[in-house]
Formats: structure tokens, C-alpha cells, sequence
């Protein structure tokens, strides 16, 4: 493993020399280090590249970090992996991607992952994305996830973009069986010339199954944020979609949440709001002695925290 | 000490909403500044805190002129003020903005005594985010608390006490008059609540933009009492004819 991931992973994850519980670090599209637990087997896949994480039944309290890292420019690294997630287990899976770009040619992650989370099964799946470097190159990081949730399955996704990154885009598709709850929570900041774009539907189809979905973000400099969601509500459930964005200097977001119901007993709510911050927040801090730009930028870190 | 000097500040279309103010205010007294709705006693605090800018007059606060100091510089000058409509925050926890207030990471103990005077238990609102789900009254005495934790020299308070229940109102009554037995402080406070007015040192009377009337407790009080019941304020408007 070259320095580079070492900085990286430290970034992303809370690495320190090492991981506690299975991992599989991947860098510049090979394995650089891997472990299996008792309960947490990771193997290749066959036909293509990336891996498969399966988690015993009844698992509990374990986590097994996945983090990715491009350390230069001219990667473009493309992974597909499978989390097989058994009866009952409840386990936290901490992903993570670095990109550092050094040259002209782009540096790119793309992991398409998918998640299988069994019945009464529980996940808490933690994501931080960042871009480093100083090389001319775009830094990209586009993933995907397709989420199936069994009876009674939850999964809390809680994913995290602050810097760095010139473009992504971010694809999250989930299906929901009875009783089965998803909750987002979603974190981008861009500045300069950077473009995220991120775009959920999920499918809700068992009986009484809950979506929550929120998303906060802040667009500096000349950046573009998009937020497209779709709740489709196919059973009695509930879902609420949540995109409250912040602009400063020259910042454009675009949110475009959307609603389908095609059962009575579908409660689906969006909101959206985007604005700069208030004036008076501004202010306020002003008044406990904080400079225009001091507060600004504590009101932005506490917005994104 | 605060001196306003001739003090006038206008409304960008020409109105004129203080009119030729002229105030001492000494150290380590409590004053209450009282008077009719709409009478200018917001506008003379934001002018103080220097959220507006005065067009004309001076302001001299411990000697040195901060008339050309702008908020942030009279903050740190010695000056905190209490909004009348507090602002609300997504993201920012009352610990958090105490900190901020305090300049230092409050250790529990200190921010549960600032809390307490106020009203507030630490436990359950140290962590609470200062959104929209807290209520008024919580937010109002949140407010309060965090000029408090900024010990400054000069500490306005505008209506602390709007809002506000019976309880929390004796707690925070008690505060000031501790407040002005130590002495530390200069203290500010606009309100309209005979419980303030007792235990102010000086009272200030504005109306229409001006000073109506200034004295020490005992001589301004008793003639502002007989107004009590009477349909308008006697310093108010309708007294201008
Ligand atoms: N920015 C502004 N634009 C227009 N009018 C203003 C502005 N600020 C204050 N005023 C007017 O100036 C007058 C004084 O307002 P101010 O808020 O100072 O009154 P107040 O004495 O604090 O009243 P209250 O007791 O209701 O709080 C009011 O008539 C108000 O409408
Ligand atoms: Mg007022």
C-alpha cells in the first residue's frame, strides 16, 4: 500500500496503521490487503472485477470497511461489489473512496455496489468521498447502489462529500419489502468549477415500509448541484424526501424531488429549499463577535455536519 | 461608560426613526429603557450593537469613538446584545453557539449555570439544535443565555422578557439584579415589565424617536405607574399634538 492510500484512508475512514474487523482496501484498481472474520467472508467475483462481502445470520456489532483509493492520474478504476447481508445480522459497513489526482489525465472511481439485506437484517452503511492533488486531471468518483431490502430489513445510509471532487454522480436505487426501512442522509459541499449530481428512487413496496431521504447541501464559487428523487409509494407506506441546500458566491443548485403514489394509503411528503444563508444568522454571530466570513463559514460546518 | 452623542439615524427613504439622542449610561447600572410600541427602543439598541449605522451624532464607549466600528468590532469591543426576535439556526446546537458566545469550549458545568439562569435545564437542551423546534419562550431564553456567557462589559437585552413563562421570569428578574449587585457589568435592558422597571437603576422613557424623559428609579417611576390604566402611554404619541 503506497502513502498516498495510507493519507487517503485516514481521510475516509478512521485507518490508523490498520482496521479492526474485516477489510478490503482497493487501490488503483487492485487489492492492496484483505481480511475475512468468522462471520464476514470477502472473495472475488468471477466474472468481473470487484468483490463479494457475505455476512452470516445473526452477525452483530461487527464493521468491515471496503474503502477504495485512486492515487494518480490515468485510473480509471471500475469495481462491482455484492453485500450479501444474512437473517438478523446487524453490522456497520464503512465504504469510502479517495481519488488524488497528479497529471493531465483524469482520475475516476466508479463502484457499483449492491446491497442484499436479508430479512429483520440491519445496516449501517457510512460513506465519505474526497478529492486531493494537484494535477490538472478531473477527479471523478460516480457510484452506484442498488438496494434490496427483504421484510423487516433497514438500512441507514449516511454518505458524506465535502472537497475535492470535480465531478460525480451518484445513482441510488432501493426496493423496499414489508416493513422494510431506508433512511439517507446526504452531505455535499462543491466550490469552483466542481458538479455533483445525485439521483435516488426508491420503490416501495411492502406493506408499511418507510423511506427517509435527506439531503444538505452547500454550493460555493461556480459549482452546479443537482438533487433528483423519486418516492414511488406501491403499498400502504410512508416516505419523506428532504433537500435543503445553501448557495454562495455563484453557486446553482437544481432540486427536482418527485412524488408517485399508486395506493391509497401512501403518505409521501418532499421538501426542498435553497437559498443563501440568512442575513440575520449572519448577524447574530456578528454580535458574539465572529467576522462576516467566521460566521459563514461556522453556519456552512454546522449546516454539513 | 456609554455616551451617545447627539444621536439621529434615518431610514434610506429620508424618515427619520431616532431623533437627536442624548444618553450616559455608567458603569455597573442597570437601566431600563422603556416606552410605547414603536418607539425607537430596538432601533437604539441595533445602533448601539452597531447592526445600524447612525447618520449622524457619536458614539464614545469606554472613552474610545466606535461610531465608525462595525458589529463584529463592537463586539469585541465589549458590547453583546440579546435580540428581541432570536434567530434560529439549522445545524447549530445551543452548546455550540454558547461556546461561541463564550469564546471557549464551555466545560458542562459552566454552560448548565449559564442555563440555569435562564430557566433551562443543561441535560435537556445543551444538544438540541436551535431550529424551529424549539419554542419560543425556549428560544428566547436561549438567547438571553448566550449574552450572558459573553460577560461583556455592556449587555443589552431587548424584552427579555416576550414570551417568556411566570417561572423563568423570576429566575431571570433574580439574574439581573445578581448581575447588578456584582457590578461587572453595565446592563441594558429594554422592556416593559414593572418587575424590570423596579429594579432599575435609571430609567430612559423613548417615544417617537426621542428621549421623552431619564432619571434615576425614584423619580421617573412613580409618574410612569399612573399612566398604567390610561388608554395610551403618557409619553406616547399621542401626547406629540
Ligand atoms: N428598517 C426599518 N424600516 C422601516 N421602518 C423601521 C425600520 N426599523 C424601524 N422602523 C420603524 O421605526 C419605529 C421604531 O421601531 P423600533 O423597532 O425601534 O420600536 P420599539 O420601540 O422597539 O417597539 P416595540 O416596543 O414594539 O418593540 C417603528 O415605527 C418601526 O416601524
Ligand atoms: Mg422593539
Amino acid at each position: 500500500m503506497n502513502d498516498i492510500t495510507k493519507e487517503l484512508l485516514s481521510m475516509i475512514s478512521d485507518f490508523d496503521e490498520k482496521f479492526d474487523g474485516a477489510f478490503n482496501i482497493r487501490e488503483d484498481s487492485s487489492c492492496a490487503g484483505r481480511k475475512s472474520t468468522e462471520n464476514i467472508k470477502i472473495e472475488n467475483k468471477k466474472d468481473e472485477p470487484g468483490i463479494e462481502i457475505h455476512i452470516k445470520p445473526g452477525t452483530k456489532g461487527e464493521k468491515v470497511y471496503i474503502p477504495a483509493c485512486v492515487t494518480h492520474s490515468d485510473v480509471d478504476d471500475l469495481v462491482y461489489n455484492d453485500f450479501y447481508v444474512g437473517e438478523d445480522a446487524d453490522i456497520t459497513i464503512v465504504a469510502g473512496c479517495g481519488v488524488h489526482s497528479d497529471g493531465e489525465e483524469d482520475a475516476r472511481h466508479n463502484g457499483i455496489h449492491r446491497f442484499f439485506l436479508e430479512k429483520n437484517s440491519h445496516v449501517l452503511y457510512e460513506e465519505k468521498h474526497i478529492g486531493v492533488g494537484n494535477g490538472t486531471g478531473a477527479k471523478r468518483i460516480d457510484p452506484v447502489t442498488d438496494i434490496y431490502l427483504a421484510d423487516d430489513a433497514s438500512m441507514e445510509m449516511d454518505t458524506v462529500q465535502l472537497s475535492g471532487v470535480d465531478t460525480s454522480i451518484r445513482k441510488t436505487s432501493a426496493t423496499l419489502g414489508a416493513r422494510a426501512k431506508l433512511i439517507v442522509r446526504e452531505r455535499i459541499m462543491t466550490d469552483g468549477n466542481e458538479t455533483a449530481k445525485t439521483e435516488f428512487e426508491v420503490l416501495m413496496n411492502g406493506e408499511d415500509c418507510a423511506a427517509d431521504l435527506m439531503s444538505r447541501s452547500v454550493a460555493r464559487g461556480n459549482s452546479y448541484q443537482e438533487f433528483l428523487s423519486t418516492l414511488n409509494g406501491k403499498n400502504r407506506c410512508t416516505g419523506h424526501s428532504e433537500c435543503d441546500a445553501i448557495l454562495v458566491d455563484n453557486g446553482t443548485v437544481n432540486a427536482a424531488p418527485a412524488l408517485e403514489a399508486s395506493h391509497l394509503d401512501a403518505a409521501l411528503i418532499h421538501e426542498a429549499a435553497i437559498g443563501k444563508i440568512a442575513g440575520e444568522q449572519i448577524l447574530k454571530l456578528r454580535t458574539l463577535g465572529l467576522t462576516e466570513e467566521e460566521a459563514q463559514e461556522r453556519i456552512i460546518q454546522g449546516f454539513l455536519k | 461608560m456609554l455616551e451617545l452623542k447627539n444621536i439621529a439615524w434615518s431610514l434610506p427613504g429620508g424618515e427619520e426613526i431616532i431623533k437627536n439622542i442624548d444618553l450616559k449610561l455608567d458603569d455597573g447600572k442597570l437601566i431600563v429603557v422603556t416606552g410605547p410600541n414603536g418607539g425607537g427602543k430596538t432601533s437604539l439598541a441595533k445602533l448601539i450593537a452597531g447592526i445600524e449605522t447612525i447618520t449622524s451624532g457619536q458614539i464614545i464607549f469606554d472613552g474610545k469613538d466606535i461610531t465608525k466600528l462595525d458589529v463584529t468590532e463592537r463586539a469585541k469591543s465589549g458590547i453583546a446584545f440579546a435580540f428581541q426576535q432570536p434567530v434560529r439556526f439549522k445545524g447549530l446546537c445551543v452548546h455550540d453557539v454558547l461556546n461561541l458566545a463564550a469564546g471557549e469550549e464551555l466545560a458542562e458545568l459552566a454552560a448548565c449555570d449559564l442555563l440555569g439562569k435562564v430557566g433551562l435545564c443543561a441535560n435537556e437542551y445543551l444538544n438540541r439544535e436551535l431550529n424551529s423546534s424549539l419554542s419560543g419562550g425556549e428560544i428566547k431564553r436561549i438567547e438571553i443565555a448566550t449574552v450572558l456567557a459573553r460577560k461583556a462589559p455592556l449587555s443589552i437585552f431587548d424584552e427579555p422578557e416576550a414570551g417568556i413563562d411566570l417561572w423563568s421570569f423570576s429566575r431571570l428578574v433574580e439574574t439581573f439584579e445578581n448581575l447588578r449587585k456584582q457590578g461587572t457589568g453595565t446592563l441594558l435592558v429594554i422592556s416593559h415589565q414593572e418587575r424590570i422597571l423596579n429594579i432599575a437603576d435609571e430609567i430612559v422613557v423613548i417615544a417617537n424617536g426621542r428621549v421623552r424623559t431619564a432619571g434615576p428609579r425614584e423619580e421617573i417611576l412613580p409618574s410612569l405607574l399612573q399612566g398604567e390604566v390610561a388608554p395610551f402611554c403618557p409619553y406616547g404619541k399621542e401626547e406629540r399634538k
